[in-house]
């Protein structure tokens, strides 16, 4: 089979369905249950950590160690 | 050990790039090659004046703002450069006795047009994201630029390509591409400044102090990436001799028109769009003092324009040789694009509810929100005219001029200004800036000035479609060319005013930083928390 007939072939039905679903199942993850918390918290981290960076002792996996410095 | 090899290195491009400049076959090619010639002496220079001096230790707790600095000056320098260039070809048009027979070759209308285009998107809008990128990828990963002196590298290699590009269309070195005019030579450089930018970006992400990855980030990330792909598909070319500029690009026919405007559609997509959103995000809840409205639709945002996007571009060949589906698909998708632009326009507003009172007090804010607002503009008429029965009307007319512009300078434009008036002062540790008055006049002189500019060409635009459309009863064309070019006069005259009132806004903004720097209080330690790093 001739390279661009089974690219085109490719491209329009196994790939298409690919990024269809990859497409719908980003949509699903950020509505997932629980998300709102993270959002949250990544929404707020802009107004700390504004005039220097976080000390090198900071242990980044296990949560949040210090409190946002502008608290709202 | 490691300064004499940079000193060799150098060395050895001086000496190069002094004989590719005596063997150069044209002009272009032997200025560019005296341009990294000198480049290469003045770092050669700067290094060997400091050999042996023990090297500088970056301290991991301090964030490097030099190279943001550096390109703060940039962005407003080229902004007006670029500003000035535009009023010049707005009047040159009006009237062409201002193409002087004296500059003919070199500073008519044809040779100053892309430089017009290049310097404000490359260099004004480029040196704009790379200053915001550095800023706000520090700040949100908790971590210093990753990579050392790279990031010195990417700012004065990125000037040496503007430098590059400008004295290349002077001269007329240009691929033909629209904003991708540059040659061969221009664009491996670029390329080698764009790794290196990628590789600073991505190491201070990778190295970061906080669990997520700011949604910013992903917008500036989508910017480099994108921009590297599209600049090196568009960009494939063989050039005619080692010794000059010229070349022979691999792409032809219609597959070439194709990929220059996935190149040119997408370069608004990624360039002005996508990375100016990583701007907005977080400047504008940054000078709101709130976080952004939704972070969840942020994110929807964000994935549904890269994906979108990425298809619009045969929108700019409806009524060509391009295939009749392929002319559909970019419209179709352009049509689509309308709903995550605006998504991320009613959240970049509705960030404010609840503050909208600071639009009264602070210029600043009200300078993104009008950008926002034109973005929101902007990708409403953009999905508009790609709509083939609505294209045949405003294709190749002034309306696209507009169309553009409106986006480019309400836009890019209005959110640089923003972001500038907001970095200024927090860069060189002030109290706040010299002058919030001359904000406000900063501000509607430009607005006035995009104003003015838009709905000219509005009205040129609109009336030329339907003039060069106009047939009599027997099916003759009515007008002729020179027709309509003599019906916009004075559409024309007002278009050259609109942008003299945007650039004397500029120019009042460089005053207004300058002074910010040199005559207003320091910041006092107490106001930035009890976190004053230790300088």
């Amino acid at each position: 089979m001739e390279t661009y007939t089974w690219l085109r072939a490719f491209a329009d039905s196994w790939h298409l369905l690919f990024m269809f679903c990859f497409f719908i199942g980003v949509f699903i993850y950020i509505l997932r249950p629980g998300a709102s918390k993270v959002h949250d918290e990544t929404a707020n981290m802009i107004f700390r950590n504004d005039d220097k960076p976080e000390s090198e002792n900071y242990v980044t996996s296990a949560g949040r160690h210090s409190e946002p410095k502008e608290a709202r | 050990m490691w300064d004499y090899i940079k000193l060799a290195v150098l060395g050895l491009i001086v000496v190069v790039a002094a004989v590719a400049a005596s063997m150069a076959r044209d002009l272009p090619y032997l200025v560019h090659m005296l341009v990294i010639m000198l480049a290469a002496a003045i770092t050669f220079v700067w290094v060997i004046r400091r050999v042996g001096e023990p090297a500088p230790v970056a301290n991991p707790n301090e964030y490097m703002d030099g190279p943001v600095r550096y390109g703060v000056i940039a962005t407003a320098f080229w902004g007006v450069v670029g500003f000035l260039v535009g009023v010049v070809i707005a009047f040159q048009l009006a009237w062409p006795e201002l193409n002087f027979v004296w500059a003919e070759g070199y500073l008519n209308f044809g040779r100053l047009r892309p430089l017009h285009t290049s310097a404000v998107i490359f260099a004004f809008g480029g040196n704009a994201l790379i200053a915001s990128a550095f800023y706000v990828v520090q700040r949100t990963s908790a971590a210093r630029l990753w990579g050392g002196g790279l990031s010195w590298f990417v700012f004065w290699g990125y000037q040496i390509f503007i430098v590059m590009a400008a004295t290349g269309y002077v001269l007329g070195s240009t691929q033909g591409n629209e904003y991708a005019e540059p040659e061969w030579l221009t664009d491996l450089w670029l390329t080698i400044v764009w790794v290196a930018f990628l590789l600073v970006f991505m190491g201070t992400i990778i190295k970061r102090r906080e669990p997520h990855i700011y949604v910013a980030n992903w917008f500036y990330m989508a910017f480099i990436v994108t921009v590297a792909m599209l600049h090196i598909v568009n960009n494939l070319a063989i050039p005619v001799s080692a010794f000059g500029s010229r070349s022979v690009p691999v792409w032809s026919g219609v597959q070439s028109a194709m990929i220059q405007w996935w190149y040119g559609h997408n370069a608004v997509g990624f360039f002005l769009t996508a990375g100016f959103l990583g701007m907005m995000y977080y400047f504008i809840p940054k000078q709101a003092e709130r976080p952004v409205y939704s972070y969840k639709l942020s994110i929807m945002h964000f994935w549904a324009l890269i994906f979108l996007y990425i298809w619009a571009g045969p929108h700019h060949l409806h009524y060509t040789a391009l295939p009749d589906w392929a002319q559909t698909l970019g419209m179709t998708f352009s049509i689509m694009l309308w709903m995550p632009s605006w998504g991320g326009m009613i959240n970049g507003l509705m960030t404010l509810s609840g503050a909208w009172d600071k639009l009264r007090t602070d210029p600043i804010i009200r300078m993104m929100v009008v950008a926002v607002g034109f973005y929101g503009m902007a990708t409403f008429e953009g999905p508009m005219m790609s709509i083939k029965a609505v294209n045949s009307l405003s294709h190749y007319t002034d309306w696209t001029i507009g169309h553009v512009h409106s986006g480019a300078l309400g836009w890019n434009g209005m959110i640089t200004f923003g972001m500038l008036y907001y970095l200024v002062p927090k860069l060189w540790q002030r109290e706040g800036l010299y002058s919030l008055r001359l904000v406000s006049w900063h501000f509607w002189l430009a607005t006035i000035g995009i104003v003015l500019y838009a709905a000219s060409m509005w009205v040129t635009g609109i009336m030329e479609g339907l003039m060069w459309r106009e047939v009599d009863a027997q099916g003759f064309l009515v007008n002729s060319f020179a027709d309509t070019v003599a019906a916009k006069f004075p559409m024309y005259v007002v278009r050259g005013l609109g942008g003299t009132l945007f650039l004397l806004g500029a120019i009042i903004m460089c005053y207004n930083l300058w002074k910010t720097v040199t005559s207003t209080a320091e910041r006092s330690p107490a106001r930035a928390g009890s976190t004053v790093p230790a300088e």
